[in-house]
């Protein structure tokens, strides 16, 4: 299980997390939503020890990701993958290079051996046969989809996804739902996953997470937000331009000038 | 009002100040550590020594024959005025084996690599490559600052080493063809002129510069923010930071060695 336990974290003298407690079950597919900006990254990149928080904990597999040292910080990270917004494929490796990085770092298999594993890994994803091809020759969605594939290729048990569909063409961005889907059936891995793309959070989400001012105001099942009667998850998930989160920020705008 | 303003403004610099050293230094710390620690990917390593070494050995020497042209041309200047033309050998002998081939060679490879390298890692910082290589369980120090940091360091005295060389061979093209100053007397009283200990100084200070070069670059790559923009800021701050620090310890080695080896 991953706990989250009264999280803070500031950046300057912006509170991004404020107190943020959530729990995500092991197996399961956990969606956090809310609105640009609102922290929902820095939530993740807490997990998977990226940035440390200034109060509170997060337990990995029962271990403080605070107070991990680098070789067990490393260890964590070998359960557990992250799938950046753009990708972050580096862009100087070939699309094999770079789903194969963590093997290639860190393991002693064979080269006949790699080559296997990267293209399994790149056939779940739906692009076998492009692993001689480099980043840049690769649209915005099938970079997503390689970076899932090196996600993928050392077999976590967690895969944490931070906007997976933003950016993207609705077909793409089906297509990469139903991909966080039959991974999660296939390999049976918990994701966590970072949108603010309802559909996208309807189709893969077992629970959802919405996040507001640095916390979590609403947490449930797909059925349950969509009958939730608080103002602001309601505002969000219908996506009203008029409701309480605007009425926030205009305020905001008419007390500034 | 303006002296609270001066004062707030002097402590913001004060303290970014700090924090750039203290950065760095820990950069240095940590890159030093990681730097005996196995295990080495060769092939990555080389790849920077061709990168920051090899593939700068054209500008090197044309910026050295230009520079052995005009240090003799401008010795001759004033030689000719007092009969001394002979000795034209002896100065551009040890101006650059002493003072110009390392500080010239650095300069030139700070403006060329460093930049290069401030670029590509603020590139994979802005686009959060970085951060994916930690989530690899991979450590970006060791995985990005110490081949640079090797190969930078180690090939800028190969670089100096030959710069030196082609700085000498450019006062000679000016002495021998220009001035008539015969061949054989110019080679003789070039190697009369130079000790050991003139070698060792500049070849020092071309290692240390190497340092400089390799850390600055890394640390201002690993910092920035701000996208596209930033990159272009850092790029610059990059190649100025290290162009003044290059200078500074070139004035701080030179003022020791003077005194060591007087």
């Amino acid at each position: 299980m991953i706990e989250i336990q009264g999280v803070s974290k500031s950046f300057g003298e912006h509170l991004v997390l404020n107190d943020l407690s959530l729990n995500i079950q092991l197996g399961t597919t956990c969606v956090i939503i809310g609105r640009s900006g609102c922290g929902k990254s820095v939530l993740l990149k807490h997990i998977i020890g990226l940035l440390r928080c200034d109060k509170g904990k997060v337990l990995a597999f029962g271990k403080d990701v605070n107070v991990l040292n680098e070789v067990e910080l490393n260890h964590l990270r070998s359960k557990i993958s992250m799938v950046f917004q753009a990708g972050a494929l580096f862009d100087s490796m070939s699309v094999a290079e770079n789903v194969g990085f963590s093997l290639i770092e860190h393991t002693h298999i064979g080269k006949r051996e790699l080559l296997e594993r990267v293209e399994e890994s790149l056939s779940l994803v739906g692009l076998s046969g492009i692993g001689s091809l480099m980043p840049s020759e690769l649209s915005g969605g099938m970079k997503k989809r390689v970076a899932l594939a090196r996600a993928i290729c050392t077999k976590p048990e967690v895969i944490l996804y931070d906007e997976p569909t933003t950016g993207v063409d609705p077909i793409t961005a089906d297509s990469i739902n139903n991909l966080i889907c039959s991974l999660h059936d296939k390999l049976k891995v918990t994701s966590v996953v970072v949108t603010h793309d309802m559909k996208s959070a309807y189709t893969v989400a077992d629970r959802i997470a919405m996040m507001y001012h640095g916390k979590i105001i609403f947490e449930g099942g797909a059925e349950e937000i969509q009958n939730s009667d608080n103002a602001v998850v309601h505002q969000f998930i219908n996506g009203l331009s008029k409701g309480p989160i605007t009425e926030t920020i205009d305020n905001f705008k008419i007390s500034g000038g | 009002m303006m002296f609270a303003r001066f004062l707030t403004s002097l402590g913001s610099r004060v303290i970014a100040f700090m924090y750039f050293f203290g950065g760095l230094f820990n950069l240095a710390i940590q890159t030093v550590f990681l730097v005996f620690k196995p295990p080495y990917k060769k092939e990555r390593i080389l790849d920077q020594f061709k990168k920051s070494g090899y593939d700068s050995f054209p500008i090197v020497s044309l910026v050295a024959l230009f520079i052995g042209f005009i240090f003799a041309l401008q010795s001759a200047y004033f030689m000719q005025r007092i009969g001394s033309e002979i000795y034209i050998a002896s100065l551009v002998a040890l101006a650059i084996v002493r003072e110009l081939g390392p500080v010239i060679t650095a300069l030139v490879v700070a403006g060329r690599v460093g930049a290069s390298i401030t670029a590509e890692l603020g590139s994979m910082q802005v686009t959060e490559q970085i951060d994916a290589l930690e989530t690899l369980a991979t450590n970006p120090v060791k995985y990005l600052v110490v081949p640079r940091f090797l190969a930078v360091s180690l090939m800028l005295p190969v670089l100096t080493l030959y710069a030196n060389f082609i700085g000498i061979l450019g006062g000679y093209i000016i002495c021998v063809f220009k001035l008539g100053i015969a061949s054989s007397m110019y080679i003789n009283v070039t190697f009369e002129s130079l000790y050991f200990k003139d070698l060792f100084t500049g070849l020092f200070k071309s290692w240390i510069f190497g340092m400089i070069i390799a850390l600055v670059s890394c640390f201002e790559g690993f910092n920035v923010e701000g996208g596209a923009e930033g990159v272009g800021k850092a790029t610059t701050r990059s190649v100025v930071v290290t162009f003044i620090m290059i200078i500074a310890a070139d004035c701080f080695f030179t003022a020791l060695f003077y005194f060591i080896f007087p």
